[in-house]
């Protein structure tokens, strides 16, 4: 639209237009260039380099062929069980904040009353900083004190130790997942209200009941927005590391700066060693630089699977036509 | 039948409010259990009563006594202030010249912006984490502070978004009127931008406040550059306190970002909103 409108037969002003235009955008766009060529290009390059090597931060990188990536498949006793741990969260976690999401905003749609009341609430945990919620959580499903606990405690149930259990840590920390569930919540109510009343106006007059006005109005209706939650929960799920790294250190008890000492890392029985987790503690731990790196490389790649997956259907959510 | 169908209209508008109902409890417990523990007695927080016996707000004080709290704040303070401040000024010329002018590569651009934000850090963070090792700086929290100077992929995109939503009429109308680009921006745009700026600093803020990996990387062996979510992180282990504590430091770590919230929940909410919707 506004391409068509720069574009008028008149050749001379637009010329000079477009040559100040260009100055203009050199300008603007200057820091951010320094920033993608010294935070990104450079990084992502080097990352590729330093995984063929050995390299521990006091002397240069030596190269070593495919060790770190040998040592990875074969050899790591905490790599799958780290990969493992991180494809849970991605494939429990993330179906689970969005589906309760949707519900959660459809009810939302149908509140009369108190509307904006119940949206402040039910959006207010996604604020609680990680770990901030993640020692609240702990706290509350403390195996001895907890809340958790004594309110089954009433009912006669003995309850869990939940972090402190390796089959229910994980299923815990879903749970805090999805008590944050605000942010995705108010994308999908926005979303939510913006579907046309006059679709549901149209399918009440045919008797379609409430699942089949849900099935066939409001589910391809929210589909690009279900579709850019889905990808952004998956890369967020790859990225999971401050609540395991809490979570892990409060429930065993050791004193650590948190994700650091290997008595607490992954506890219990490693069933919370995520795949960041891991990377940060033998990189940055252990200073095996290289090896680390060959795991920033393996999760660049599976990264890259989804985000490219995305940037294919971007026209849709960035309101650009032009984009390709 | 039409009498029938009110009903069941009404039954079912009461099922749906208790439904509401009934996760309040469940959205609001933690929170204000978490509340109610930090002003408990640091015996009572072994018990399983949950209303406090006497409230003691004395526990808030404590904190900054048992630990450094005072050190981590004016760190978190330091880092969300600063990176704030330093992302806007790179960030808006970035968004705006993504959003509102035509230029070749424009697109490729705005597709390396969208790479950038959602690649996870762990992917880069070795030869970075070297960088910063090499200028000396690691061990403090500039290494997370001085790249905002130099734009945030996440903040140029939110602010693209936003400044898409601004008709491109009012900026034909400057250029008609004689106006020059950078006038447009400047006079015309970035008044009219004022709601996305402060949406957009203030997930910067919360980022920021919030951020466990980056300070825990990068000064996680000095204690006195800490922010308060490694302090936070320790505090129980470390200092070997009881949850009354933990709860009040707790509290006092979510207080800003929840009063922030409430100072600003329209701009917000609707910052929320274009993260993930076509602007």
């Amino acid at each position: 639209m506004a391409l068509t409108l720069t574009r008028t037969p008149v050749a001379p002003p637009l010329v000079r237009k477009r040559r100040r235009n260009g100055r203009l955008v050199m300008l603007l766009m200057a820091p951010w260039t320094i920033g993608f060529l010294v935070f990104f290009v450079y990084p992502l390059i080097a990352t590729v380099w330093y995984s063929f090597t050995r390299f521990d931060l006091l002397s240069p990188p030596e190269f070593v062929g495919l060790r770190n990536y040998r040592y990875f498949l074969f050899d790591d006793p905490n790599s799958w069980k780290a990969l493992r741990n991180t494809f849970w969260f991605v494939v429990f976690m993330m179906p689970a904040r969005l589906v309760s999401a949707l519900l959660i905003a459809q009810l939302l749609t149908r509140i009369r009353r108190g509307g904006s009341f119940f949206r402040t609430v039910f959006f207010l945990p996604a604020l609680a900083p990680p770990v901030a919620a993640t020692i609240a959580f702990a706290f509350l499903f403390n195996p001895a004190t907890g809340a958790v606990n004594t309110f089954l405690g009433w009912f006669g149930v003995e309850g869990p130790l939940w972090l402190s259990d390796p089959a229910l840590a994980k299923p815990v920390l879903l749970t805090l997942g999805v008590w944050g569930l605000g942010d995705i919540m108010i994308i999908f109510l926005a979303a939510l209200l913006d579907v046309p009343v006059e679709q549901y106006e149209a399918a009440d007059l045919d008797g379609a009941g409430p699942v089949q006005q849900f099935r066939y109005i409001t589910l391809p209706n929210l589909s690009p927005v279900l579709l850019f939650a889905a990808i952004t929960g998956v890369i967020d799920a790859l990225q999971y590391f401050t609540q395991a790294a809490v979570a892990s250190a409060l429930a065993s008890g050791v004193a650590t700066t948190g994700g650091g000492t290997a008595s607490s890392l992954g506890y219990p029985s490693g069933s919370t060693l995520t795949y960041p987790l891991w990377l940060y503690q033998m990189g940055f731990q252990n200073f095996y630089l290289g090896y680390a790196c060959a795991m920033a490389v393996i999760l660049l790649v599976i990264s890259l699977v989804f985000v490219s997956f995305m940037l294919r259907r971007s026209a849709a959510f960035l309101g650009t036509e032009d984009l390709r | 039948m039409r009498a029938a169908r009110h009903r069941n209209d009404r039954l079912l508008g009461i099922a749906e409010h208790s439904m509401a109902i009934l996760l309040v409890a469940v959205f609001l417990g933690p929170i204000v259990l978490i509340v109610l523990t930090a002003f408990m007695t640091s015996g009572q927080t072994l018990t399983s009563d949950l209303w406090p016996h006497e409230w003691r707000l004395s526990n808030f004080r404590e904190v900054f006594v048992e630990a450094p709290f005072l050190t981590w704040l004016k760190n978190s303070l330091i880092y969300s202030v600063l990176a704030t401040g330093f992302m806007l000024l790179s960030s808006f010329p970035a968004a705006y010249a993504l959003a509102r002018l035509q230029w070749r590569g424009r697109n490729l651009v705005l597709l390396a912006v969208i790479t950038m934000m959602l690649l996870p850090p762990q992917v880069t963070v070795v030869p970075v984490y070297r960088m910063w090792a090499e200028l000396g700086l690691t061990g403090t929290l500039w290494p997370l502070i001085l790249p905002n100077l130099v734009g945030d992929a996440f903040s140029v995109f939110l602010l693209r978004q936003f400044l898409l939503t601004i008709p491109q009429e009012y900026s034909d109308a400057a250029r008609v009127d004689g106006a020059s680009e950078l006038q447009i921006m400047l006079k015309v745009i970035v008044p009219m931008a004022k709601p996305a700026i402060a949406a957009t600093a203030m997930f910067m803020f919360f980022f920021t406040w919030n951020d466990y990996f980056g300070p825990l990387l990068y000064t996680s062996d000095e204690p006195s550059h800490w922010t308060v979510a490694v302090g936070l992180a320790s505090f129980r282990a470390l200092h070997h306190v009881q949850w009354n504590l933990v709860m009040a430091a707790t509290v006092l770590v979510m207080l800003p970002v929840i009063v922030l919230f409430f100072f600003a929940q329209k701009a917000f909410v609707e910052g929320v909103t274009l993260t993930g919707v076509k602007g």
